[in-house]
């Protein structure tokens, strides 16, 4: 058990360091620091593409998918010399971190070619199709169709459904659709993974509007769109264990990304609490060490899950993960309020605009929700890591 | 960068875990616990003299295995999770550590080499009666040439079963030495202190114009070495709070499989199984805590670290561990209902065992204050009262 790096990949830093600094005080240096969900879109899809030609996209892919074979340590570090650039939130983050990992391992030859150079080269972005509107914390309530039909084209599936809480749809190329395709079957049997154009007749977006004021989410509805037979991952009927394979994916090195982006909201808050004098109170003071503490305990907790990727076996840090810094985020937007007091009622500009730190508030009431809530998470840590019983269904 | 235990790591956890299983389960606890000092002698003797427990962290050159605070973390894990009272914490997690720092000398040589081969006990005084931390009331004044040592010590963990004490002594311009003082000892007048916590004693200690054994540190250094020494034991104090939380939970989360109530395990309901998790959630990030802590110290004593990093890693670590033992040791009770609030059952002596520890070396609130001054947010003279 060690810390420290190499100095091999010291200079890894270096290059990476060296890499973001020239393009985002370069071409890019309009985009630094962006964090709102849709700020300024077209030049992060734009940020995407240069990441993908200069090979920083994916740098844990193969080589031959547009990656660099990086070691877990050098995925490491590009994540924490990419948020200390203050590079943008990366708009591509559905494909890069589930789709793209999800069809390299669960993939054929011939999904891996056809979809993971476009995903490196930020030529394509990804969306994901999980819930609906019956189908949340019951994630495997999917009711969202699809069958087979064969015609000239050659065999294409067909699906019927809605999708919700879909992020970026609008900015979308492909998703991913967990569907059934069993007819009559019930919860995770029967369902199938398949990978959806998003630019085509039977396929419309309309956004949602958030407790923000944003509207990055939307809902999708599947109205006989289609997708080529081939563009089903893993065995039709097969894909609630393709789909599970994908939320592991989830708990990965871009966590690393999101603690700076964190470290970067507590320093501000911390700012605010000596400009207006509410660090003197002991009692705010104890809550921003304890605050610091936790970010802290965040970092290692990852690098512990990350380091036992490597070994292939989840832990219980794994299943913790997410309930944790999600609480933790939650408690830094209260924190936040509770040092600005009243004036960070007050929108910064209408018709809603939100200081970036009341937004922290607002949106991380999100966070202990999405990815799976508090409540389905502590069900899953009890479950699988305590090995206490299962939850009762009511219907099977 | 490698943030998972090695083979030989795993290795010595599993050995210790089957020592004490065999050793230390919870009726053995029990005898001890009526034993003068509150622990088994014979335990005591196997893991200091035959496991060499003690001298695990101790330089190969002195007699002791040569690992770090890595290793060390995994014993004191372990010991924490069956609640083990024996003086190693004491003597390698606490004296050792202060030891280790102190600039070398025939004497740091001599008790250092003594700690590894296992045949003696050391005891830190840390505290005066007030039991917070880095209050000293034990006044270093010379006296025809030879230095003399008045005042007393409080909350001495193991003081009672000690050979010697390791004393932080205040000198008349306000800086501090470090003195070894072998008992017994004319003018120190060692007194039991029956605490809450059943599973170890606390002495106090009266010096009434001690002579000391030796100096360990004096000048305008010592004080900087006292300070990382007792940053040092602070992680090993943690590490052993993590094993008693772990321990607790451990048990906690047996009970709800077999208790039955309304016809299934109580552990299938949801509000037992949630807080449950939530106990694991803060185990969790105590592990992460403590072995970063732990890397730390072992980088700080291989000269790649800083001392800025010890100090904050010390203050985390002690202050999430003193949290969470406190309250999974509170819903271990809780969770248990009737049984929990028992004199016979375990959980009240982790519960006892977690406010203890969370008041030795420093209470969270201390340590998070002292976090708030390492990361400026105030300057020391505004948070000390």
């Amino acid at each position: 058990m060690k810390l420290r790096f190499t100095a091999r990949e010291e200079a890894f830093r270096a290059d990476c360091a060296r890499w973001l600094s020239e393009q985002l005080q370069g071409p890019f240096a309009d985009i630094v620091g962006v964090v709102s969900q849709l700020g300024m879109a077209e030049r992060r899809l734009e940020w995407e593409r240069a990441l993908g030609r200069a090979r920083w996209s994916v740098i844990g892919w193969p080589e031959r998918y547009g990656g660099r074979d990086a070691t877990i340590a050098e995925q490491v570090i590009f994540a924490e010399e990419y948020a200390r650039a203050r590079a943008p939130g990366r708009i591509a983050h559905l494909g890069t971190e589930l789709a793209g990992p999800t069809i390299l391992h669960f993939g054929n030859d011939l999904q891996r070619d056809r979809f993971l150079p476009p995903i490196a080269a930020g030529e394509e972005i990804w969306c994901q199709g999980y819930s609906e509107p019956g189908a949340g914390s019951d994630l495997s309530n999917v009711r969202t169709r699809a069958w087979l039909v064969h015609s000239a084209q050659g065999a294409e599936w067909v699906i019927d459904g809605q999708k919700i809480w879909t992020s970026f749809a609008q900015l979308c190329d492909w998703c991913f659709v967990v569907c059934r395709t069993e007819e009559g079957s019930k919860g995770p049997k029967g369902l199938s993974y398949l990978l959806v154009p998003m630019h085509q007749k039977g396929v419309t977006v309309r956004p949602i509007r958030q407790l923000t004021g944003e509207a990055e989410f939307n809902e999708v509805f599947f109205d006989g769109a289609r997708t080529r037979a081939e563009y089903c991952v893993g065995v039709p009927g097969d894909g609630w264990k393709v789909a599970m394979g994908t939320l592991s994916f989830e708990r990965g090195v871009s966590t690393l990304a999101q603690q700076m982006t964190f470290r970067n909201e507590l320093e501000r808050i911390i700012d605010v609490a000596r400009q207006n004098g509410a660090v003197k109170d002991p009692l705010i003071r104890q809550r921003l060490s304890q605050a610091w503490i936790g970010l802290r305990i965040m970092r290692y907790s990852a690098l512990r899950m990350l380091s036992r990727a490597t070994t292939g076996t989840l832990g219980p840090e794994a299943l913790t993960y997410k309930i944790y810094w999600a609480v933790w985020h939650k408690k830094l937007g209260e924190l936040a309020m509770d040092i600005i007091g009243a004036p960070g009622e007050l929108v910064i500009e209408p018709p809603y605009g939100l200081a970036d730190l009341t937004h922290l508030y607002l949106f991380s009431r999100a966070d202990t929700i999405y990815g799976g809530s508090n409540q389905i998470q502590r069900n899953i840590i009890a479950e699988r890591a305590l090995g206490l019983p299962k939850e009762p269904r009511g219907d099977r | 960068m490698q943030f998972a235990f090695t083979e030989e790591q795993d290795l010595i956890r599993d050995t210790a875990r089957k020592f004490l299983a065999a050793n230390a389960g919870s009726s053995q606890l029990r005898a001890a616990m009526t034993q003068s000092h509150a622990y088994d002698p014979d335990v005591w003797r196997a893991i200091a003299q035959e496991l060499g427990w003690c001298g695990i962290g101790i330089p190969e050159s002195m007699g002791g295995a040569g690992m770090g605070m890595v290793e060390q973390a995994i014993l004191f894990e372990e010991t924490g999770r069956c609640l083990l009272g024996t003086p190693l914490l004491a003597t390698a997690g606490f004296a050792a550590a202060v030891l280790h720092e102190t600039p070398e000398s025939t004497e740091r040589t001599e008790l250092l080499a003594a700690i590894a081969c296992g045949n003696r006990c050391l005891a830190l005084v840390a505290t005066d009666d007030s039991g917070i931390a880095e209050r000293y009331a034990v006044n270093a004044v010379t006296l025809g040439g030879s230095l003399r040592l008045s005042g007393h010590g409080a909350f001495v963990l193991s003081g009672d079963a000690a050979d010697s004490l390791i004393v932080p002594a205040v000198t008349a311009d306000g800086d501090l030495v470090i003195a070894q003082v072998d008992l017994p000892a004319a003018g120190a007048v060692m007194r039991s202190q029956k605490a809450l916590d059943l599973t170890r004693q606390y002495a106090r200690i009266e010096f009434n114009d001690v002579v000391p054994s030796a100096l360990l540190a004096d000048g305008p250094q010592a004080r900087r070495v006292w300070v990382r020494g007792v940053q040092v034991a602070q992680v090993a104090l943690a590490a052993e709070q993590l094993g008693g939380a772990i321990g607790a939970l451990e048990l906690t989360t047996t009970y709800v499989k077999e208790r039955h109530q309304f016809g299934r395990p109580i552990g299938s309901f949801q509000a037992i199984k949630h807080r449950l998790a939530d106990m694991l959630v803060e185990c969790e990030a105590g592990k992460s805590a403590v072995y970063y802590a732990a890397c730390v110290v072992d980088e700080w004593r291989s000269g790649t670290g800083t001392e800025y990093e010890l100090a904050q890693a010390a203050a985390l670590v002690k202050s999430h561990c003193s949290d969470m033992f406190q309250n999974v040791a509170g819903n271990a009770i809780q969770l248990h209902g009737g049984i929990g609030f028992t004199w016979e059952y375990a959980a009240q002596l982790y519960f006892k065992r977690a406010r203890a520890s969370g008041n030795l070396l420093g209470t969270a609130q201390y340590h998070r204050e002292r976090l708030a001054e390492l990361i400026g947010l105030v300057t020391a003279a505004e948070t000390t009262p």
